[in-house]
């Protein structure tokens, strides 16, 4: 009966999106405020049936009902709850799921909270807004029913793929899919501007924060999903440039750049179309992303199995949401009115720097990512583009985005001041000279200590530059301490956040750096009291135990770790079997000091008592995590700033065009 | 300045640095693609010794024999057999009769020295390389998996 109310509340869900798609749009531009007024209790309407759908098939995860094939193919009985509930976005139609209820989500948030908003702009928003919900509802009513029954029931489920059933991975998909979706609403925004034919600083403090809250979940999700593979799958890797690793950080890019290009538009009037396309494409990459990693047609070690046969509706679905949004971009963007005058040392020249470097980047990241497939489809063979090109490419890509990083953020608006900001700087310059030449001559003076020195170099430059700047709008040492306190407390939140959020990448690029360069790694096979050291540790084996779980049986080694004779840690890495579905699993074990890692993960163990131990000193990936930490509170900060809370300032909403709706 | 050579100065800019990207990009493509072969084609197409590339296949029954922290095990798409060596942890779902990817380079004697075996995250999962040398080899039975899969437990 449950999964019948939530397949019939999806049915519902779809007549309203398609009442809220049109309605509203047509209100908006004949000015009927009746017919407008329609998207709001439309998107209320349709958040109830959404939710009640999700609720639907999470009620049956957790009760366990197998005459829902969903459940039973993905779920089991023995099962941890959490599990269960994981279960739900574990596979295609439960993910599917989770994607439109969160969109519908942000469609309530819109209709609720956005008061100030003006009601043509907001009618026309939720419009489109539904119009992506028909997509996708119609998707999975008509190719991936979660809702559909086996009849007669099984007696278990087959199970959930026991690398899914971890903490860090129950919230990395609702945290992405958070990131994705919530690009959807920057993306509305922006076609409902080009319906309007209006864009200006008014518009850009409405969609900043949606793109900002967007940024902190795709942030977080993808630092979840890193960390998750880091230490679930036993080899100690945090980031392989994989297929389905690039549909999340391609997005990423495009929505850090529009973050950005958005404050041009909100403080300067300028570069409007170029934020409207951004707008269009970080939501675009995000589709994109969504089907690379469900739709299986990319080699790649995240893989799972996946079922290409809705290819056709997908490529559909795409082909009308990013052609679309592109030729109605075309032929209205040239309508916007241009913006102010421009000077390449300024404010807003760094913040196009970023843009140009950012979307260069994303875009060859994408190329690698799919040049695989054109290759396939035009008969140049089979061939991966794996982490050598992306470091080849992406590094030198970044590394003059990060010493104008350094600079932009000292320049004033509309005419900046290039030596005096310089000058300014000559401590942090000095600061990255020393830095460099100590890495360099500490760490053996290689190849390799040169690509950290230089990355480390790059860290320090940021780190020092964001300081400076900060310390310099609060008039830190020129004015007597109290008042430079008082200045930091009246500081808008926005440039705590930026300070935090460009401190926090600096960190996270000396963790790059750091790891990349001193990885060392130990591959040995043990007898229970053999020694093994690394960086300066002992590692004792002291055999292998079994161990029960809930779900799972496994082999637990007993490792102590000590440095100069004292114990600093005892780590138990294991083996683990799932029963449903039978399958191994590795569960490393790590010991952190805060700045690095000792990471200990075993293998198989041969007839004569020997296992292997694979150990590894990782340091300075902690600093990867309190990186993008930073990030993310650098975000959160910025979002809790006074003028996208309370209503701030309309501004003027000047009719930009002739072409007006 | 005036208005308009500012905004050739910018555009200008910008094609600079697309083209620097580019080149980046072609340059980086030509070091770094790694083809596909499947072991029938690692033979027909003479591929020399040292150029890194992948292979993949099923993995041998009965070909895996590990020694230490060596593994030696044969990919075969069913018609032609690859010996392989690779030293380190083998990922989980490594096992014989199962689909592998593996990434190095052909070695003297016509052994793959693989210096990465890729894993996999679900035992249902078969790289689609795999299952197209299987197509190509005339060996593939994925289909009927699929029909078992339906029928539940």
């Amino acid at each position: 009966m449950i999964p019948e109310i939530g397949h019939f509340a999806l049915i519902l869900a779809l007549f309203v999106a398609i009442v809220q798609a049109s309605v509203p749009l047509i209100g908006a531009s004949r000015g009927n405020t009746a017919w407008a007024g329609v998207a709001r209790p439309a998107a209320v309407a349709q958040f109830v049936f959404v939710a009640t759908a999700f609720g639907a098939l999470m009620h049956s995860y957790i009760v366990s009902d197998f005459s829902v094939k969903n459940v039973a193919d993905n779920s089991h009985t023995d099962k941890p709850l959490l599990y269960k509930i994981a279960g739900v976005w574990s596979n295609h139609e439960g993910s599917l799921i989770l994607w439109i209820t969160i969109l519908a989500v942000f469609g309530l948030a819109l209709a609720l909270a956005g008061r100030n908003l003006p009601p043509a702009l907001r009618a026309r928003t939720l419009a489109v807004q539904a119009m992506i919900s028909v997509g996708f509802l119609l998707f999975i009513l008509l190719t991936s029913n979660p809702f559909a029954r086996l009849d007669p029931a099984p007696l278990n489920g087959r199970g959930m793929n026991p690398l899914l059933q971890d903490p860090g991975l129950a919230f990395h998909p609702p945290m992405l899919y958070l990131g994705y979706v919530g690009f959807s609403m920057a993306f509305s925004f922006a076609i409902a501007a080009l319906i309007e034919g209006r864009v200006d600083a008014a518009w850009a403090r409405w969609v900043r924060p949606w793109t900002l809250a967007a940024w902190i979940f795709l942030t977080l999700g993808i630092a979840l999903g890193s960390w998750w593979a880091y230490y679930t799958l036993g080899w100690g890797g945090w980031w392989y440039w994989d297929p389905v690793e690039n549909a999340s950080f391609i997005p990423w890019l495009a929505g850090t750049a529009l973050l950005h290009s958005a404050i041009v538009v909100e403080k300067r009037d300028s570069l409007k179309a170029w934020t409207i396309l951004l707008a269009i494409v970080a939501f675009s990459l995000s589709l994109v992303g969504t089907f690379l990693v469900r739709s299986g047609v990319l080699t790649s070690v995240h893989a799972f199995a996946s079922d290409p046969t809705r290819g056709v509706f997908v490529l559909a679905l795409l082909a009308v949401t990013i052609g679309g949004s592109l030729i109605l971009f075309a032929m209205r963007a040239p309508a916007l009115q241009a913006g102010g005058v421009f000077a390449p040392v300024s404010r807003e020249g760094g913040l196009l720097v970023n843009n140009l470097f950012l979307s260069a980047a994303a875009a060859t990241v994408l190329l690698g990512t799919l040049y695989p497939l054109f290759a396939d489809a035009l008969d140049l063979g089979k061939v991966s583009v794996g982490a050598p090109f992306f470091n080849a490419t992406f590094v030198p890509m970044m590394a003059p985005l990060i010493v104008v990083m350094g600079v932009g953020p000292l320049l004033s608006w509309k005419r900046g001041d290039l030596s005096g900001a310089l000058q300014r700087l000559i401590a942090a310059m000095v600061a990255t000279a020393a830095a460099i030449a100590t890495v360099w001559l500490v760490s053996g003076r290689s190849v390799g200590s040169l690509e950290a020195a230089f990355g480390l170099g790059l860290a320090i430059w940021l780190l020092a530059a964001t300081a400076v700047e900060y310390a310099e709008r609060i008039r830190l040492f020129r004015e007597p301490l109290a008042a430079s306190l008082h200045r930091a407390a009246t500081l808008p939140r926005s440039a705590h956040g930026m300070s935090l959020a460009h401190a926090g990448l600096a960190v996270a690029i000396a963790g790059i750096a750091g790891a990349t360069a001193w990885d060392q790694e130990s591959v040995n096979s043990l007898r229970p009291g053999a020694v093994t050291t690394l960086a300066g540790y002992d590692i004792v084996f002291q055999g292998v135990e079994p161990v029960r779980g809930p779900n799972y049986t496994s082999v637990r080694a007993n490792i102590a770790v000590s440095r100069q004779g004292h114990a600093v840690a005892d780590l138990h890495p294991e083996r683990r079997q799932y029963a449903n579905p039978p399958m191994p699993t590795t569960t490393a074990a790590i010991y952190s000091n805060g700045v690095s890692d000792l990471y200990v993960a075993i293998g198989d163990t041969d007839g004569g008592g020997a296992t292997v131990v694979r150990v590894y000193f990782k340091p300075m990936v902690p600093l990867l995590w309190y990186g993008a930490a930073l990030l993310s509170l650098g975000g959160l900060v910025s979002l809790s700033d006074r003028r996208h809370r309370v209503g701030a300032p309309t501004g003027k909403r000047r009719p930009a065009s002739q072409t007006g709706a | 300045m005036t208005r308009k050579q500012r905004r050739m100065a910018f555009v200008g800019l910008g094609m600079l640095a697309l083209f620097a990207a580019a080149a980046l990009v072609l340059s980086a493509f030509t070091d770094n693609l790694v083809f596909f072969y499947s072991p029938t084609d690692l033979i027909a197409k003479h591929v020399p010794e040292g150029r890194r590339l992948r292979i993949g296949g099923l993995v041998e029954k009965g070909s895996v024999v590990k020694e230490g922290t060596t593994v030696h095990f044969v990919i075969t798409d069913l018609t032609t057999q690859t010996p392989v060596s690779f030293t380190g942890l083998l990922p989980d779902l490594f096992r014989e009769g199962q689909g592998v990817v593996a990434e190095g380079k052909l070695g003297p004697g016509g052994v793959f020295l693989a210096s990465n075996v890729l894993a996999k995250h679900d035992e249902k999962y078969m790289p689609p390389e795999v299952a197209d040398a299987l197509k190509k080899s005339g060996q593939w039975q994925g289909d009927k998996d699929k029909g078992q899969g339906n029928k539940g437990k």
